[in-house]
């Protein structure tokens, strides 16, 4: 006998309490995170070597980096002054909560003031799992393309912020910044956006401002 | 490689449903997907028997239906759909202002079971 069984569970259900169980954590450790996303080569690396460069020493700075393969993205934050941990997600395209947990599991969570968790480069799966934590971050690049937007439109919607980087090649690539923000404006309207270049460190500062503020809030409350 | 994790998640709420109402089989799964998730049928699919060989789950139909995408304009607040899957302004008043009404669902809402 067949027989029906109403079930209505969102599909992402068992990643999302991973993810908020991480959340608990971070916030009880007082620290503040940000999910760093973007496609492959968009710069994502290179913005946290120029956020570490370009912070307060007095920040304790933690680095979780999700990569195919290779410790090359962890070795480089490590360089750069983070305590760096490296997931390697074994030919998934993006990390999920339970990765996070267990490389959260591996920081003594309390000594840190910021988390950056680098996601694997990719503009769609990262979008569908969330992490837990405080932030979401993408970093578009000027070479990508000023169609991204249209392209790509569930990453575009559920960021906080954006960063636009590479802007020092904007003199030789046909990049429409207005169709660029007007895509992002229906999809995202008032998202707080960084011009920035990693290359020249223009734009650079009002990112770290609202980074450093954003770790302060967390502090205080 | 979306699909595979998507898909062993589609298995271990079918599975943790069907043996919390003792079935010996799952036969069918009723999966809402809303036209903004970025899921492709077949692939889930190719996944669903390799992933479900050896549970109660093996041989269970996948039936998919598609919610499509609904936007709210923020101006008008008149609804209208997604043009051919292209992010267009409202088409009764032009504003580039909207919220997403429908279209981002990802449920299974259902499963037979013998």
């Amino acid at each position: 006998m067949s027989r029906k069984v109403s079930v209505v569970e969102k599909i992402h259900s068992v990643n999302d309490q991973l993810a908020a169980e991480n959340q608990g954590r971070l916030l009880e450790a007082g620290i503040f995170s940000i999910n760093l996303m973007a496609s492959p080569g968009a710069g994502k690396t290179s913005l946290i070597e120029k956020t570490l460069a370009g912070l307060d020493p007095a920040f304790s700075v933690a680095a979780i980096d999700g990569d195919v393969a290779t410790s090359i993205d962890a070795d480089r934050a490590s360089e750069a002054g983070a305590t760096a941990v490296q997931i390697n997600t074994g030919g998934q395209c993006h990390i999920d909560a339970s990765m996070l947990r267990s490389a959260l599991d591996t920081l003594d969570l309390p000594n840190f003031n910021l988390l950056l968790v680098e996601n694997v480069g990719n503009l769609i799966c990262p979008a569908s799992f969330k992490l837990g934590t405080d932030k979401n971050v993408l970093i578009a690049s000027i070479p990508e393309g000023d169609d991204k937007p249209y392209k790509y439109p569930a990453m575009y919607q559920d960021v906080d912020a954006l960063i636009i980087n590479k802007i020092d090649l904007l003199p030789y690539i046909d990049f429409d910044m207005d169709y660029f923000n007007k895509g992002v404006e229906m999809l995202n309207p008032g998202l707080t956006t960084f011009p920035i270049s990693c290359k020249t460190g223009e734009g650079l500062d009002s990112w770290i401002t609202w980074l450093t503020e954003q770790i302060q809030a967390g502090k205080s409350s | 490689m979306h699909e595979l994790a998507i898909t062993e998640q589609i298995a271990e709420i079918a599975i943790r449903h069907g043996e919390k109402n003792h079935a010996q089989k799952v036969t069918d799964l009723y999966l809402v997907i809303g036209e903004l998730s970025t899921v492709i049928d077949d692939s889930v699919r190719f996944y669903w028997d390799l992933i479900t060989d050896q549970t109660i789950c093996k041989g269970a139909k996948l039936h998919f239906n598609r919610v499509p995408a609904i936007f709210l304009c923020l101006d008008c607040e008149k609804e209208y759909r997604l043009s051919e899957g292209d992010l267009t302004p409202c088409p009764h008043c032009g504003s580039t202002r909207m919220e997403v009404r429908q279209g981002k669902e990802f449920y299974l809402e259902s499963i037979n079971i013998t």
